[in-house]
């Protein structure tokens, strides 16, 4: 029942949308993004390598696999404990200085894992820029979804394995929506928002800030591995060179979308950013290809830049008339002038 | 004044019959100056002090030094019996030393009431465990809040409890934080400047709150530039001039000290001016109103 408005498939096209909205790559992004408001949003951290807890996630569970064959829960663990001791390594020097300086030291660390993960050096363990690609059989074994049926409705369809990802993905989503919901409404979340607030008057009032910062590091990092993790199970590798200094920033971007400091809004963020990238994307194609647009201007494999140049515009009006994102309150925004 | 400290004699150092904090031979240079220079200090229990002197004297960097802010090159402090060197900001303050700053930092994007909160020691909450569990902190969260409703009313911000701190005027996010401070339950508070900026109306009633912070038994220290507060409220006068401490006594004793006079306004305030020194005013007024060795502040 395609109906075709012109020469349009529109059906296509919202499908797309709507299942690039759901995918791994928006479940990805979310998580890396509720890492980011933990630290950002929360405890005014300016972590600029999320990529790097991504990585680590990513290459501790499947290193666990690869290199030690430990079962899938385990190597979970492992993939945790990556991203605790990248926290450790960043935090114990930086978080006693300014704030700027943990800025500078995690856009660099996250290039050093990418690039050590690359390199020949390490060919024995990470398989250098060939990735892990040999991890996901245990994985799969726990699917209770069969790999050659499709499952889903409506226009959420995908295949068994890919489902079986995107269920624990969201599964995943929500234990840490709720975790953030939970912390954030508690002292402890108050004393975290406090020394984002003014890390001074917090270490008056007997809060080591220090420490809930170094908290705050930790736990946002460990839900950035989850993103990594989720990212090797829905694609079945680990690639080093998808762990680009760029992709941190697109993180940052689904938050500031939802609106920095709010639970729900990484998710939301992430949700429109995908739908919004696969409409472009898909609109843009088939202008060139029923030739509304003519070749000499731009043709279909143009069509994947020029998606980002439209999303970009689109955002920097957002910014422009609603600076406090989707569920931002203007109010405090306007606390920060003082 | 109380009688315990009437019969002091007034000189820099005197020892105190029940010391809260005892500052011994305390310096901090910050390259070739030297901006905390102080010999020996004791500090009064259960009475109002003043810390007075010029722009420069090095009171706030004391201040910082003593609550743990900023590290001496030398130096010990004994804090209720116990040493404290080294000892990082927020073990002082769990150990009963709450400070509040010139500038005032009111945790803006907090509610009024959060602010409060905050100030709660030993709060079960505020382990990452135990916060995941809400049945654990709940009930320590409603006495925390009752205390701060109360705290609230007395310090006249009832009204303001669920608006955001940012919101608050100047004056009464001073009133906000020295009511922050005492939710820490202090035995001393460390009060920089609190009426820095604060218009008439309110300084008198941030007075009053000074003054029952005393009569609660919590012994206050306090850095101050004007000397009618100073004269209004204070047991006894501490005063320091490039960085160290020159003169000590009650406040009456403090206003005749020729040492505190010519730190102040300099040795020779009083002596005519000789011809040369005429015609540089003369000519500065010539230029345009310009004051010569004019106000820093």
């Amino acid at each position: 029942m395609h109906f075709v408005f012109g020469v349009f498939d529109w059906l296509f096209i919202l499908q797309q949308s709507l299942n690039e909205a759901f995918d791994v790559n928006a479940i990805v992004f979310a998580l890396a993004a509720i890492g980011l408001n933990v630290h950002f949003g929360y405890a005014g951290l300016l972590n600029f390598g999320q990529v790097g807890f991504v990585a680590m996630g990513a290459y501790g569970m499947g290193l666990a696999i690869t290199l030690w064959s430990l079962n899938p829960f385990l190597a979970i663990l492992v993939g945790v404990l990556f991203a605790v001791v990248f926290a450790l390594l960043l935090g114990l020097p930086t978080l006693r200085l300014r704030a700027d300086y943990l800025a500078i030291v995690t856009i660099a660390a996250a290039e050093i894992i990418r690039l050590v993960a690359r390199s020949t050096a390490m060919r024995g363990i990470t398989r250098g820029a060939e990735g892990l690609n040999e991890f996901i059989g245990p994985f799969r074994d726990l699917s209770p979804f069969n790999p050659s049926h499709d499952y889903g409705f409506g226009p959420f369809v995908w295949r068994g394995n890919q489902f079986f990802a995107i269920v624990v993905g969201w599964i995943l989503i929500l234990i840490f929506l709720l975790l953030v919901w939970q912390l954030m409404r508690s002292p402890w979340g108050r004393v975290v928002k406090a020394i984002r607030e003014d890390e001074d008057a917090a270490r008056a009032l007997g809060k080591s800030a220090y420490w809930y910062k170094m908290q705050a590091l930790i736990l946002g990092g460990v839900i950035g591995g989850f993103a990594g993790m989720v990212l090797a199970i829905g694609n079945a590798t680990v690639q080093p060179d998808f762990f680009v200094a760029p992709l941190t920033f697109f993180f940052w971007l689904v938050l500031i979308l939802g609106g920095v400091g709010r639970v729900w809004s990484p998710v939301v963020g992430s949700v429109i950013f995908w739908s919004l990238i696969t409409f472009v994307q898909n609109l843009g194609r088939q202008l060139v290809d029923n030739g509304y647009v003519p070749t000499s201007i731009m043709d279909t494999s143009q069509v994947d830049q020029i998606r980002f140049w439209i999303v970009g515009i689109a955002l920097a009006l957002l910014m422009v008339y609603r600076p406090q994102g989707i569920f931002g309150s203007r109010e405090e925004m306007a606390l920060d002038a003082h | 004044m109380p009688t315990d400290l009437a019969q002091l004699r007034h000189e820099p150092g005197v020892s105190k019959p029940d010391p809260i904090l005892v500052v011994d031979n305390m310096r901090k240079r910050f390259g070739g100056i030297v901006a905390v220079d102080v010999d020996h200090l004791e500090i009064q229990r259960g009475v109002i002090t003043a810390l007075i002197g010029p722009n420069g004297a090095g009171k706030t960097t004391f201040f910082n030094v003593l609550t743990g802010f900023d590290t001496p090159d030398e130096g010990h402090t004994v804090f209720n019996g116990e040493n404290i060197d080294g000892a990082k900001p927020h073990r002082l303050a769990q150990k009963g030393m709450v400070r509040t700053f010139q500038l005032t930092k009111a945790l803006t994007k907090l509610a009024v009431i959060e602010n409060m909160k905050l100030g709660a020691k030993y709060q079960k909450g505020e382990h990452f465990l135990n916060a995941l569990i809400s049945p654990i902190w709940r009930g320590q969260e409603g006495d925390i809040e009752r205390r701060g409703d109360t705290l609230l009313k007395r310090f006249q911000l009832g009204h303001m409890r669920d608006e955001y701190a940012g919101s608050l005027s100047g004056g009464q996010r001073k009133l906000l934080e020295m009511s922050r401070s005492l939710m820490a339950e202090p035995s001393l508070v460390m009060l920089d400047e609190p009426m820095a900026g604060v218009n008439p109306a309110l300084k008198q009633s941030l007075l009053d709150h000074v003054r029952e912070l005393k009569d609660e038994g919590i012994s206050v220290v306090f850095v101050e530039h004007d000397m009618d507060v100073v004269q209004g409220i204070s047991d006894w006068v501490v005063v320091m001039a490039e960085g160290a401490i020159i003169a000590e006594g009650p406040p009456e004793s403090i206003a005749a000290n020729k040492l505190v006079i010519d730190a102040y306004l300099g040795s020779h305030h009083d002596a005519p001016l000789d011809f040369s020194e005429e015609e540089a005013i003369l000519k500065a007024s010539d230029r345009g109103g310009e004051t010569v060795g004019g106000e820093e502040e």
